[in-house]
């Protein structure tokens, strides 16, 4: 190639980097083969302690993923495409596209659903920002029930010194104080564009969500829910109690821990609010031979074609992990789906027992679907003991919520369908024996 | 020359017809068997009115059919693993393989973000030393692997420059200068975080024009974002001047690192100036793009805002790694993600930093940027080249010759190249270049394969002289023709109805 | 490109046609050719204000998004709420059934300050 463009070196095509800038030597790790590397990242992998019981959720759980969805993820047709700009090479990208916004608006009753965002927190922080520009509004009210980190990375994105956002309180039942709601609605700090809540709140108790829905709508508000979705194959939907939009986090579909991501932020919205959604969308076309196939649509709404003006700044999403769920809704069926949610508040009713049983009561009195908050004097010390005897016992409140007394000693327990009845009695076996 | 089948060497074969959808393939009782059933008194917890009213119509399938349908529809879609992928700005060079294998080892995969430190000490290693990795390519002191994307990671240089004014009392700089040749997500970012645009124009070649920017520049400026190389891909030649007028204006400098894989060992922003950077490891180093995500975009800045990046970072100290804690670093902006970032493209992107190392990345650019170089003069034969080079990692090529003399434009020449076995290149960006085609070969691509596409592309201008409505009704080979995508967004129809 | 005479047009490509102290409002054949097929166009409420110059609403296509901009100072009168769900009309009939609004002028003379049909001509290279 060199020979083909008259130069004997590729220094050449380099030579319009200014002298003064060009880069010294980069100070590297020297290169290792394939097997070398194989065997340092193994190495690495191992060192991670993934061998405990674990019984913390707190926004991401350990669920069963069923073996056909990694098979399908590791397609390289699918994960070596691009994002789908050429329909015509891109059907089988674009049509999971659209079976993932039908799922979803299955399981949400919420029919506008976006092809995916960065994960929860930041579909939550977009929820915001899309009831500011929906109502002209420019507050928002937040439960402190919602994840802490929904909360700092809505915070972030609501950097704008014009945008507010409030916090509401809780009850000591560890659901949103609704009294506090109505008060903040009406207050003289501004008018309010969205009300927050999560189902399950974080912590792990049910919100009375149609109550809150009418306190924002009475007010002007937009309502939007923060979900968990599997809990939604037996919980009431954002549909049924009139959420304007919904946000969550779609990890438990079929994506890995992994430590954080890549995950699936799911956000869902009604008719009236499509244009507003940010993010991509599929819609159903024909061709010109009047064949069905699918196409990204509504793109005046994205940043490469409206720039400045665009509802968002989002390009590349989290596709990959939007296919996850979608083979995973479609191989664990509506019947699966209501298992794994159910066996896991059967499981959940186990854990909480059992704790119970040997001084671990629980901190609040609401219901709660799989996931609830427990009270274990000196909680960080006993996480500590029990993490070291192998158990891995929920999220110590203390670091989230420091200046509350109510959680000093809390932990937050999950238990899902792969809790196993011997993991209940072995926490709730080493709990005793640590308190003593 | 009329092509009447794709040559064999480049066909991607006959693929499978299109799909109907699952809720088509639905038939009630099918599935099964992934899970024990519940007790039957599992969910008496809770209240009636908390449950779900509307029954759950999602499709029932059984596993093959399953399988069969998301192969199928697979074997629609064109890949890297399968072609040649010119997509410029996009970078679609070949995933390596082990990289695959290594994210999906059950260490990595089974870790929960919240994890003690202790629990996650291989994981929390490798990010400390992608930090530091990743800010030596970039001349940076510090780094946060938080943002999703090249976009987040824009949001987050912005918000952290805002910061940085507003802590020294400079809170009248609420506008942000981008060139009219840069990405999308440039402007849209400015808008998101509270700032104003304003857009110059560029030089005409190509670069920005250094008078221009003088004269947006001012008390209100809070940044600039340029993209070096340039979406034209060029290297911006006037990078210290304008630097230099940046920083005599107050406002700090924000490089879009899209373009980083032309110019590895090469050209060190922070070195040149840059406050703060953005990386692209979807793009730059090799992790998959998913067919549209998930990415990482890591940002990386200089000392003067490494106190504001996002946090937790990953940290070192005598008991091992650990992610900062709550309020450990006051000035930092803020979460941007509700964890640790895309944790396992960050895994993809170390193996590929250490199975190259510091030679390596330099080969990797100077094969990029003379693939680029070759194919451009080629690509030249028969097309407009509106700038001049030598070019980086990519270059712009225009159809304007062809749509006057011929009537067939940028978009029939796409459609044809589906024809001949290739993806099409960008098309119609960046905005300031008539009948616009944005290629980008990468490196990973041999000499055979550069000569066959340039071929096609020669033969495509050839055909549209003598057969122009043969063009303009392009692709033919393709799963479906053209799309009707003015109804598509009048109409939108974005789910299947409801089984209800 | 069709150019109507007896309209007022203005460099952003929006006609004006006036009937007493009522001016309706559209785009021009010249900008709907341009942005290509109309797949939305979003306008403003009856009885609301414009102000001229302001941004009225917007008009995306398939590949672009534009804002639209008030020729005239005025109240919103009636909008062409056939555009909701037929915004092709932009593209088939630009100077009819595609109107936008229709506005009551403030200052009936603010027309005059418009382009007539042959200085839009020249502007777009007709």
């Amino acid at each position: 190639m060199l020979g083909a463009l008259g130069i004997d070196s590729v220094d050449v095509l380099f030579e319009d980097i200014p002298a003064a800038m060009r880069a010294r030597d980069l100070d590297l790790p020297d290169a290792l083969t394939e097997l070398e590397l194989a065997a340092r990242l193994s190495e690495l992998a191992s060192r991670n302690r993934v061998d405990l019981d674990s019984f913390l959720g707190a926004g991401v759980y350990h669920h069963y993923i069923p073996a056909a969805v990694d098979q399908i993820v590791s397609r390289g047709e699918f994960y070596t495409a691009y994002t789908p700009y050429q329909p015509e090479i891109s059907q089988g990208t674009l049509q999971t596209i659209y079976e993932y916004q039908s799922l979803i608006a299955e399981l949400t009753g919420l029919p506008v659903v976006s092809a995916s965002h960065y994960d929860g927190a930041a579909a939550t922080a977009e929820a915001a920002l899309m009831a500011v520009r929906a109502t002209g509004r420019e507050r928002i009210l937040a439960s402190r029930a919602i994840h802490r980190q929904y909360l700092d990375v809505t915070r972030t994105y609501l950097g704008d010194a014009t945008l507010r956002l409030d916090e509401l309180p809780t009850g000591p039942d560890g659901v949103t104080d609704l009294a506090a709601l109505e008060t903040a609605l009406l207050s003289d700090a501004g008018p309010v564009a969205g009300v927050i809540l999560g189902q399950p709140n974080a912590f792990g108790v049910l919100e009375s969500m149609t109550d809150a829905a009418g306190l924002a709508h009475r007010a002007g508000a937009l309502f939007i829910a923060v979900i968990e979705p599997i809990s939604l194959a037996v919980l009431s939907t954002p549909g049924e109690y009139g959420a304007d939009i919904c946000a969550g986090e779609g990890q438990p579909l079929g994506i890995a821990p992994q430590y954080g991501g890549p995950y699936l932020g799911i956000l869902a919205t009604t008719e009236a609010l499509m244009r507003q959604i940010p993010g991509r969308l599929v819609g159903e076309t024909r061709d010109l031979d009047g064949r069905r196939a699918f196409v990204m649509t509504l793109r005046a709404r994205e940043q490469d074609i409206r720039r400045e003006k665009a509802a968002s700044n989002i390009c590349t999403n989290q596709a990959l992990c939007a296919l996850a769920a979608t083979t995973y809704l479609a191989t664990i069926g509506p019947h699966g789906l209501r298992d794994v949610a159910a066996l896991g508040a059967a499981r959940a009713r186990e854990l909480e027992r059992a704790l119970e049983a040997v001084g671990a009561p629980r901190i609040h009195a609401g219901s709660y679907l799989n996931e609830f908050c427990v009270r274990v004097p000196h909680a960080q010390q006993v996480h500590q003991a029990l993490l070291d005897r192998g158990i891995l016992a929920g999220l110590p409140l203390a670091r989230w919520y420091p200046d509350d007394a109510q959680l000093s000693d809390g932990l937050l327990v999950c238990a899902t369908e792969t809790t196993t009845l011997g993991q209940i009695e072995r926490f709730a076996a080493t709990l005793r024996e640590v308190m003593a | 020359m009329t092509i009447d089948a794709p040559p064999a060497a480049t066909a991607r074969g006959a693929g499978p017809a299109l799909q109907p959808t699952l809720a088509e393939l639905s038939r009630p009782g099918r599935g099964g068997g992934k899970v024990p059933h519940p007790p039957s008194d599992a969910l008496d917890g809770i209240p009636t009115e908390l449950r779900r009213a509307s029954p759950l119509g999602l499709p029932e399938l059984n596993e093959p059919a399953v399988i069969r349908h998301f192969v199928n529809l697979s074997q629609l879609n064109y890949s890297v693993d399968a072609g040649f992928y010119p997509l410029g700005s996009c970078t679609m060079k070949f995933n390596p393989k082990v990289n695959e294998w290594a994210a999906r080892l059950h260490g990595f995969t089974q870790l929960h973000p919240l994890s003690p430190d202790q629990l996650a000490q291989g994981t929390l290693e490798l990010m400390f030393d992608l930090q530091s990795e990743l800010a030596e390519i970039g001349g940076m002191t510090a780094v946060s692997l938080q943002p999703a994307a090249g976009a987040q990671g824009e949001l987050t240089g912005i918000l952290m420059i805002r910061a940085y004014h507003q802590a020294r009392g400079d809170d009248d700089r609420r506008d942000v200068i981008v060139p009219d040749s840069s990405h999308g997500t440039n402007p849209a970012t400015a808008s998101m975080a509270g700032a104003r645009t304003v857009t110059v124009r560029s030089a005409p070649d190509g670069g920005v024009d250094l008078e221009v920017l003088r004269r947006a520049l001012g008390p209100t400026t809070a940044a600039v974002m340029l993209t070096n190389p340039s979406t034209l891909g060029l290297f911006e030649r006037r990078i210290e001047a304008l630097l230099e007028a940046v920083h005599q204006a107050g406002a700090l400098a924000y490089m879009d690192g899209a373009n980083m894989n032309a110019v590895l060992g090469r050209f060190r922003p922070g070195d040149a100036g840059f406050d703060v950077m953005h990386l692209n490891l979807h793009k730059t180093f090799s992790t998959p793009h998913g067919g549209g995500g998930p990415g990482a975009g890591p940002v990386a800045c200089a000392d003067r805002l490494a106190a504001y990046l996002p946090g937790p970072l990953v940290v070192r100290d005598e008991a091992g790694y650990r992610l900062e804690r709550p309020g450990e670093r006051p000035t930092a902006i803020g979460r941007v993600r509700a964890y640790q970032g895309n944790v396992g493209v960050l895994v993809r992107a170390y193996a590929y930093l250490r199975a190259h190392g510091a030679a390596g990345l330099r080969e990797v650019s100077e094969d990029a940027v003379l693939a680029a170089n070759y194919l451009r003069a080629r690509i030249g034969e028969g097309y407009q080249l509106p700038f001049g080079g030598p070019c980086k990692h990519e270059f712009v090529a225009s159809a304007s010759a062809l749509r006057r003399d011929t009537g067939v434009r940028t978009l029939d020449v796409a459609k044809r190249l589906i024809d001949h076995g290739f993806h099409p290149p960008t098309i119609y960006f960046p905005l300031i270049v008539d009948e616009c085609l944005l290629i980008e070969p990468t490196e990973t691509e041999s000499v055979d394969t550069l000569d066959a596409f340039a071929e096609a592309m020669l033969a495509i201008a050839r055909e549209a002289y003598e057969d122009p409505d043969r063009v303009k009704a392009a692709p033919s080979s393709a799963p479906v023709r053209r799309l009707d995508e003015a109804s598509a967004a009048r109409q939108p129809r974005l789910r299947w109805s409801s089984a209800r | 490109m069709d150019v109507p005479d007896d309209l007022h047009y203005t460099p952003d490509h929006e006609w004006l046609r006036r009937a007493g102290d009522e001016g309706t409002i559209g785009i021009t054949a010249y900008a709907a050719d341009e942005l290509g097929d109309v797949v939305f166009v979003e306008l403003p409420k009856t009885g609301g204000r414009l102000e001229s110059g302001s941004v009225f609403g917007t008009i995306e296509s398939v590949k672009t998004a534009s804002d639209l901009y008030a020729p005239v100072t005025g109240e919103v009168t009636a909008v062409n709420d056939a555009l909701s769900s037929t915004p092709e009309l932009v593209n088939s009939d630009p100077y009819g059934e595609g109107w936008m609004i229709r506005v009551r002028l403030d200052d009936g003379s603010a027309v005059d300050a418009l382009e007539d049909a042959a200085a839009y001509r020249t502007r777009i290279g007709g």
